[in-house]
């Protein structure tokens, strides 16, 4: 394979540190697996509620922090570290700052930090904020590691050869710096052991209305920032890889960089209309977040015309299916959320399964896909093997997986416009039509058609990992190869 | 696009291009937060809301604990349906004092805004005991482990750090938090509780024990829900 000898051959001039990586690669696969077979538990729990055991450890209320934080933290972030990592080290010719003791401080001190925050929210020990969950100490913890991954990262552009700093390395810079921000902006806690009171037990400092709104500003840009810049950095360095095309627009890139970080911030109360927060707050969220359909659509362009002249590899390349397919997604996701943020939309749309549906078409087709398509990049590269033990296998996978997105998210449409319509919907003589179980009642085979959707993407997760044993362990299948089609004047 | 030459300068000076950044991912923020603690209109100004009784809170803590919010919100939207499913559309004044807030984004149950003083006590206990046995279709987990004694040696702390984060508890209030807590789980005189926390849910919850239980706390905090501005009597013109 071209990439990998261009790796190689680069490697002769620089020693790049790419031990951690190879860590990296292999935790994501792990919590990846974790975490969507989680999701897949506490999506059968809504169908099935004795799924839920009766058990204090095994319920959707503190499980469903364990799925988020798998998915999001624990995949993607391993995700981020490694590609990152690697990508900063390639594109400034530069080992990395700090070497194996820094990168392996950031590898296991994260790990540590997900199974700390993991086990603590099954015990019941959660701030109660939407995807910030952990406690005071595990968001210290947090804190230690962004810190040195900061340090990492910014060495290392220190240390380049390049003069300039590659367009992936500025997405990723930008969600470092952000995501700090955020992460220390939404959790002021005070700990109630200063006063004698349980070790893990703390108080956010803000309340009620300025509470929703630092909370959303946070959480809407954990999409914005860790699963949509970070991840555009990703696309950044792959797909024009894979493709062996350069970047389609250089201008692009820079417009819609500023563009995208400046107005993603803005776009929190999008998540709080119609509700106590002001509505000069909400307007403004609104209308940031509909402005921010064209910088996202910006990004996706420039991912998707860097195939010019390369579409012919969607055939020959089922990696490359993954890198397009996840810009493809990332462009119906970012079209589907500015219009979700229309108050008149959100009025239907809020509260309900559309949400769910939402963010996972951004999850799982945008930000697994673009990263599954990474690590099948990454594991023949980082463990030196000339290819994939199979083409056919991530095929499979590519396949399985979209099955069971499709089966996800066209599910939980049906339901959540269904639910949103059954609560607004009045009789002939101007009573509510509906009590609010009878829509809970309605959503029964929508839930369970989510969870067997979920039950494929599981599948392909499963034959990912196991492609991987068998690429790292030497093997090559023995299958029909992907041949490239022949002209017809060639013929 | 001249400007685009200049870009240079950002892509080949590393504190440049993190300074940049920084300025251009700030300005949303502070834009859309810091005047909501500083434009006092932010807040309604109605009578009844005051901090939640040590059992309440205690109550509280156990719905934040289990993550009740994943799948109930507190916030009622001004639309004519919720209205007339929950009641009254939720104030800002509401949640003041509620840290963190549990407005919630998602509604795989209903509403628990105005949940208070709408079932009985006994059918909050068997509910969360076992959600199907007084609703059938219910998808809601069995609690039934909350029959077990509340932990609250630790009270007086809970209240001292949320006075320091701006919940207005006396002295006195922190000083009979324990004799509070009992008294609202219990029957004993329950006068001075009532005088610290008036509309404060009265009475045994839990009936399968004598000794304060997770759920009596839990139930004491569902019962207060939404009941503390009064309707009937409050002026439109406050919440305008």
């Amino acid at each position: 394979m071209t990439q990998a000898t261009m790796a190689s051959g680069a490697a002769a001039a620089t020693p790049y540190n790419d031990d951690v990586i190879r860590k990296f690669v292999l935790a994501a696969t792990f919590w990846g697996i974790v975490g969507f077979l989680v999701g897949d538990f506490i999506a059968w729990q809504l169908a099935f509620p004795a799924l839920n055991l009766d058990l204090q450890w095994t319920s959707f209320g503190r499980v469903r922090p364990v799925h988020t934080s798998a998915v999001i933290f624990a995949f993607g972030g391993n995700v981020l570290f490694g590609t990152s990592l690697f990508i900063v080290q390639r594109t400034c010719r530069a080992s990395l700052w700090g070497g194996s003791a820094l990168g392996n401080f950031i590898f296991w001190g994260w790990q540590a930090t997900i199974v700390v925050a993991a086990l603590g929210y099954v015990m019941g020990i959660t701030q109660g904020k939407e995807y910030s969950e952990p406690e005071w100490y595990g968001d210290l913890m947090i804190t230690v590691v962004w810190v040195a991954y900061l340090l990492a990262f910014v060495g290392t552009l220190y240390k380049r050869k390049e003069p300039h700093i590659y367009v992936a390395n500025w997405f990723f810079l930008a969600m470092i710096i952000t995501i700090a921000m955020l992460h220390l902006g939404n959790n002021l806690a005070i700990p109630i052991a200063i006063f004698g009171g349980t070790w893990w037990k703390s108080y956010e400092v803000y309340s009620g209305v300025q509470d929703a709104m630092t909370q959303w500003w946070y959480g809407h840009n954990a999409v914005g920032f860790f699963l949509t810049a970070g991840f555009l950095g990703i696309m950044y360095y792959f797909v024009p890889k894979r493709a062996e095309r350069p970047v389609y627009s250089y201008r692009l890139s820079i417009v819609h960089f500023w563009a995208l970080i400046f107005l993603y911030i803005w776009a929190g109360p999008h998540h709080l209309h119609y509700t106590a927060l002001p509505d000069w707050a909400q307007t403004l969220g609104m209308t940031f977040s509909v402005m921010l359909w064209m910088p996202s659509w910006g990004g996706m362009i420039n991912g998707l015309m860097t195939l010019s002249g390369a579409w012919d590899k969607l055939r020959t390349d089922p990696v490359m299916r993954f890198l397009v397919t996840s810009v493809a997604f990332y462009g119906m996701s970012t079209f589907e959320g500015p219009m979700m943020s229309i108050k008149a939309v959100n009025s239907l749309s809020h509260y309900t399964d559309w949400g769910i549906g939402h963010v996972h078409s951004g999850s799982l087709g945008w930000v697994a896909f673009v990263s599954f398509g990474a690590l099948y990049y990454l594991v023949p590269v980082l463990w030196k093997r000339k290819q994939l033990y199979s083409m056919r296998l991530v095929s499979y996978h590519f396949w399985i997986a979209t099955v069971g997105i499709v089966l996800y998210i066209t599910a939980m449409w049906i339901s959540g416009i269904m639910q949103g319509l059954m609560w607004r919907a009045y009789d002939s003589l101007g009573f509510l039509q509906y009590s609010f179980v009878e829509t809970v009642a309605a959503m029964h085979p929508y839930y369970v058609i989510r969870a067997i959707g979920g039950v494929l993407f599981v599948a392909g997760g499963l034959i990912m990992a196991y492609n991987f044993y068998r690429t790292i362990k030497g093997d090559v299948r023995t299958e029909v190869p992907y041949e490239a089609p022949v002209a017809a004047a060639a013929r | 696009m001249s400007f685009l030459k200049h870009h240079a300068k950002f892509e080949t000076n590393v504190l440049l291009l993190m300074v940049g950044i920084l300025v251009t991912v700030i300005i949303g923020g502070i834009v859309e937060i810091v005047p909501l603690f500083t434009i006092q209109e932010t807040i309604e100004n109605v009578q009844g809301i005051r901090p939640y009784s040590p059992l309440e809170q205690a109550g509280r803590d156990i719905y934040v604990r289990e993550g009740c919010y994943v799948c109930h919100s507190q916030m009622i939207r001004p639309f004519r349906d919720e209205v007339e499913r929950y009641g009254h559309y939720s104030l800002a004044a509401e949640s003041m004092y509620d840290h963190p807030f549990q407005w919630g984004s998602k509604r795989i149950g209903p509403d628990l805004a105005r949940v208070g003083g709408k079932y009985s006590n006994d059918w909050h206990v068997r509910h969360l005991a076992n959600p199907r046995d007084v609703v059938p279709e219910s998808i809601m987990p069995g609690y039934g482990f909350m029959h077990r004694a509340l932990a609250y040696d630790d009270v007086e702390a809970r209240m001292k750090v949320l006075r320091l984060v701006g919940v207005p508890y006396t002295e006195d209030d922190i000083a009979n938090a324990k004799a509070d807590l009992a008294a609202q789980a219990g029957d004993a005189n329950t006068e001075a509780l009532l005088q610290r926390y008036p509309k404060a849910s009265i009475g045994k919850k839990d009936r399968t024990t004598d000794q304060v239980t997770e759920m009596d706390a839990l139930v004491a905090y569902l019962q207060v829900l939404g009941t503390m501005v009064d309707f009937s009597t409050m002026k439109p013109e406050a919440i305008r």
